[in-house]
């Protein structure tokens, strides 16, 4: 008997992608021969962020598909290769290729195509769609002889247009025939909120046009002739007026279609053929075509688990959205016209702010029917989940969008009200139900649990939500999450920080009197206050009372390796260094016999630095040029560097002259944990700025700025925190983001587990540092202008005092070294002699 | 810094029974940095030469002696691990692997099987004063 199910997937996007993942991970993963056609010539890629692809990312960021995911469950792709026919009768689907195909199984995950109004000129060269790489590459290529460039169609995806090509340096214009942007998801005050900000962003938003002819135009390549006589020239045209189901195989095919297009499904995703499924745009369920990629995700599953013998079923999909729109917040929930008989509102507008808000109730003022957010979407989440579950409004609803001056506390939904089944995260299909359980095994940070479960991951816009619910279900399980430092101060490191900080205080035991318990401290608290101290006031660190705070390699201003000496890294800015000082440094590691070796920051590391050695060593790097490099610092490190536009065939900009700025102005800041920088001179990105906690990438237009990327035990790639910036509005950026990391971090946290554990998430980040919305911003650049006034080598400092100079006495009581260290030699250098060979062969 | 009286702490006190501890001068009071530590070689030149490390709690006449070298790295660094308190007790964090050791008995607070030697130590007239033979532990 052969159980064996032969299953045909065509398209590869986003839902079909999604399929395959759903069956290889299923209980028929072991049954199923797969074979998947995927006609474009890269498999499923990210189309809902396309438009970081002009900020970027690369087509490989972009990708969905784990490498060797295919290969390693064993699912045949045909690569640029499209279905052409299907024969329901033999079960097999004949390929463009001319290869045929049988299936027991067929699944429709065809997607839609953008609709391109039939106004003449339409087909002109250099007017484009927005779909797809090949799109978005075309579109660049003929960008660079372009200085304007139109969308036609203010929804959704043509405000995403019309942002690349605003990021490709193109003056942009929205031309839209309704009377407002985003007419489906936004109401009328809506709609004209959002035009103004987004035309105060630069970009032209012309409504009510009727696209009469698009000819050769005077000044550019097109004119455009609109029905009121006005007129628009431009280079490039981008239609993005909405889309329509790819149904053609099923036309032709027979298969069951709708009357304005999409393939009819039943509850399980199967067509008029119970063999074939369809899924995705593609599909039509009970006369709806869903045009966002969650219930297409939906789907998708629902397919793959009926294919397994299960009964799942579709039931519809909530087309609730919000989205981020070239920095301005749009959100749409349910009823937003408020079209639904008896329905009221209430409307909340800050003309100075520019928010607007509006909720639609029921005729009983008892339940939310639909809500528009414009310019600040932050309530997105409580509301969705009233609507979603049918829950009781509070007595006066406009509390639920009403500002909160008073200091009263947000209004928040209660999560434990929610029932087990309301889905927190739509991207990923996560209940609260599903978090609990993973909140039960043990995942108690919002980093696990988005390790685990993924929500978070996708829009990030439920990661307050997942937060309250993580919150409530440690405090039901009774797992206090202990959040006291160390046992002598029941604080975390932020709250410290503000102690210090509000209460003046400039030392650890002064801080352990007011703020601390017992006595003593900890090498816990110590080294955490110690940073604190240094991050707020920038004292010298060996200042008597700070010295035995330190950890050893701030105490002794080294990095202690495992024999007990130290290692020595003296500033190289940028990694750019003279011939002369190079020279310099190589007779000073061999004078004092120190093992040498290349940093990854561009540097040179010298080991093998007994303590007493240690100021000698400096005094003579100090007299040659150099300066401390803070290797042994929770502090910043280095910013790397490519040679950028000075050498580079192919550089945009001078990569080692910003290096070495932002070097030199942040040099010596003492932060949670330690902080590496790069800057490349263009998109190749030789110095990996991505890797960095802040990375700085040239452009054509100004410096993009990254955030919160690592190396090291778990690589996070950085994200892309703001672009085409001035060099200006660049440090200012970083100056904030550094020192509302300082504020707000845990000891020892990186700034990628700090994003990832930051509530709001990446957006959040930008509210603070570009908007300011906390309106600390001023006050964090003062901060940080006092660290860089207050700037000092410590080394230099240190060599000058000879009280200082008595801390590197190997002995209180004796001017003997530590004869117990022993080196041997190896490839002509020192190393540390194993235990086996300290005997037989000292140094 | 707080003028400096002779005392001697409680924990310096010899065990009943032991020999008369041989007390010898180290170095002044005022070479012990606040709250921290600092390695000392004991009967340098000796057969019983031993590099200790002093430990004194803020700017009291309160100091401990151990012995510098931390059995986990192998290296003679305890001098410059933290003063902590654990609990209450006095301890150091070997700054190599951040083990804990109690400065009152030398015991690992990560590790049961692992102790440091200790030595009784005081202060007199100014100087610090460490027995020469080790104590319990």
């Amino acid at each position: 008997m052969n159980d064996r199910i032969k299953l045909v997937v065509i398209g590869n996007g986003m839902v079909g992608h999604r399929f395959l993942e759903a069956v290889a991970t299923g209980p028929a993963a072991e049954r199923c021969d797969i074979v998947a056609f995927c006609e474009e010539p890269r498999v499923a890629y990210d189309r809902v962020h396309l438009t970081e692809f002009f900020s970027g990312r690369s087509a490989d960021d972009l990708s969905l598909v784990a490498p060797d995911f295919y290969a390693h469950h064993g699912i045949e792709v045909l690569m640029s290769d499209a279905a052409i026919a299907i024969d329901r009768v033999a079960k097999t689907v004949t390929a463009h290729s001319g290869a045929v195909v049988p299936y027991d199984k067929l699944v429709l995950a065809t997607g839609s195509y953008p609709f391109v109004p039939p106004i003449p000129g339409h087909d002109r060269a250099n007017c484009f769609v927005y779909r797809t790489i090949a799109d978005l590459e075309a579109i660049r290529a003929a960008s660079a002889t372009a200085s304007v460039g139109v969308v036609i169609g203010g929804g959704l995806l043509g405000l995403e247009a019309a942002k690349a090509l605003k990021d490709l340096g193109l003056k942009t214009h929205v031309v839209e025939f309704a009377p407002r942007l985003m007419a489906v998801q936004v109401d009328a005050g809506g709609g004209a909120l959002l035009r103004s900000k987004i035309e105060a962003l630069g970009v032209d938003v012309h409504t009510g046009k009727n696209t009469q002819a698009i000819e050769a135009g005077a000044e550019h390549v097109h004119k455009m002739r609109f029905a009121d006589g006005s007129e628009i020239e431009t280079d490039i045209l981008l239609f993005s007026a909405g889309i329509r189901p790819r149904d053609q195989l099923a036309r032709e095919f027979g298969l069951d279609v709708g009357e304005r297009g999409g393939i009819v499904i039943d509850d399980h995703c199967r067509t008029s053929d119970p063999d074939i499924y369809a899924i995705g745009e593609c599909a039509l369920w009970s006369g709806r075509i869903f045009g966002l990629v969650a219930p297409g995700y939906r789907m998708a599953n629902v397919a793959a688990e009926h294919i397994a013998g299960s009964d799942s079923a579709f039931t519809g999909a909530d087309m609730s959205t919000k989205l981020k729109l070239m920095g301005v917040d749009v959100a749409s929930i349910g009823d937003a016209h408020g079209n639904t008989p008896g329905a009221r509102e209430y409307t909340y507008v800050d003309g100075v702010r520019e928010v607007y808000k509006k909720i639609v109730v029921n005729a009983d003022n008892t339940r939310l029917l639909g809500a528009v957010l414009v310019g600040d979407a932050e309530d997105y989440g409580n509301l969705l989940q009233l609507k979603l579950n049918d829950m009781a409004l509070p007595e006066f609803p406009d509390a639920l969008i009403l500002p909160r001056r008073d200091g009263a506390p947000a209004f928040g939904l209660g999560v434990a009200a929610l029932p087990d089944a309301a889905q927190i995260c739509s991207c990923h299909n996560v209940t609260k139900g599903g978090l609990c359980a993973a909140v039960g095994a043990g995942a108690t940070s919002i980093g696990a649990l988005k390790d685990c479960t993924k929500a978070g991951t996708g829009c990030g816009g439920c990661v307050a939500l997942v937060g309250q619910v993580l919150n409530a279900e440690l405090a039901k399980l009774g797992m206090e999450v202990c959040t006291d430092i160390c046992e002598h101060f029941a604080h975390t490191r932020q709250e410290l920080y503000h102690l210090v900080r509000i209460g003046a205080i400039r030392s650890f035991h002064e801080l352990l009197a007011r703020h601390g318990k017992g006595r003593g401290g900890c090498d816990i608290c110590k080294p955490a206050v110690a940073s604190i101290l240094a991050s707020c006031w920038n004292d010298y660190v060996l200042a008597p009372r700070h010295a035995g705070l330190q950890d050893t390699n701030d105490r002794y201003l080294g990095n202690l390796q495992k024999n007990g000496t130290y290692s020595v890294v003296p500033r190289i800015a940028g990694g750019e260094v003279t011939p002369a000082r190079l020279i310099a440094l190589g007779r000073v590691a061999s004078k004092y016999d120190l093992y040498t070796k290349i940093t990854g920051g561009q540097r040179i590391d010298l080991f093998g630095a007994r303590l007493e050695q240690l100021p000698d060593i400096w005094r003579e790097l100090i007299d040659a040029g150099f300066e401390t490099g803070h290797a042994y610092g929770k502090s910043v490190r280095t910013v790397k560097s490519c040679v950028g536009s000075t050498w580079c065939r192919y550089g945009v900009d001078d990569s080692v002259g910003l290096a070495l700025e932002i070097e030199h102005r942040y040099k010596g800041l003492r932060s949670p944990h330690k902080l590496k920088f790069a800057v490349s001179g263009c998109t190749r990105e030789c110095a990996e700025a991505q890797s960095k906690d802040v990375g700085v990438i040239a452009t054509e237009h100004g410096w993009n700025l990254y955030v919160c990327g690592n190396g090291g035990m778990r690589p996070r790639h950085a994200d892309l925190f703001a672009t085409d910036l001035d060099k200006e509005t660049l440090i200012r950026y970083i100056d904030r983001f550094l020192m509302f990391y300082v504020k707000t971090a845990d000891r020892l946290q990186r700034t990628a587990t700090w994003l990832d554990n930051l509530e709001g998430g990446l957006d959040y980040l930008r509210q603070v540092v570009i908007e300011d919305c906390l309106g600390i911003g001023a006050q964090m650049e003062a901060e940080m202008t006092a660290v860089i006034d207050t700037y000092q080598c410590e080394w230099k400092t240190t060599i000058e005092d000879p009280e200082k100079l008595k801390l590197f006495r190997p002995f209180v009581n004796s001017k003997r070294g530590d004869e117990q260290v022993v080196f041997v030699r190896e490839r002509d250098q020192i190393r540390p002699a194993r235990e086996d060979e300290r005997e037989v062969e000292p140094a | 810094m707080s003028s400096v009286t002779h005392t001697e702490p409680v924990h310096a006190k010899p065990a009943p029974g032991a020999r008369a501890p041989r007390w010898v001068d180290v170095c002044a009071l005022d070479e012990l940095p606040f709250d921290a530590g600092v390695a000392a070689l004991l009967d340098e030149g000796m057969a019983s030469e031993c590099q200790i490390a002093l430990f004194r709690i803020e700017d009291s006449t309160e100091i401990y002696a151990v012995a510098n070298f931390d059995p986990f790295s192998r290296a003679n660094v305890l001098g410059r691990g933290i003063l902590c308190h654990i609990q209450g007790e006095p301890a150091v964090a070997s700054p190599v692997l951040k083990q804990h050791f109690s400065l009152r008995d030398g015991r690992c607070l990560e590790d049961d099987g692992v102790r440091i030697a200790t030595h009784a130590a005081r202060v007199s007239a100014g100087r610090v004063l460490v027995a020469a033979a080790a104590g319990e532990g």
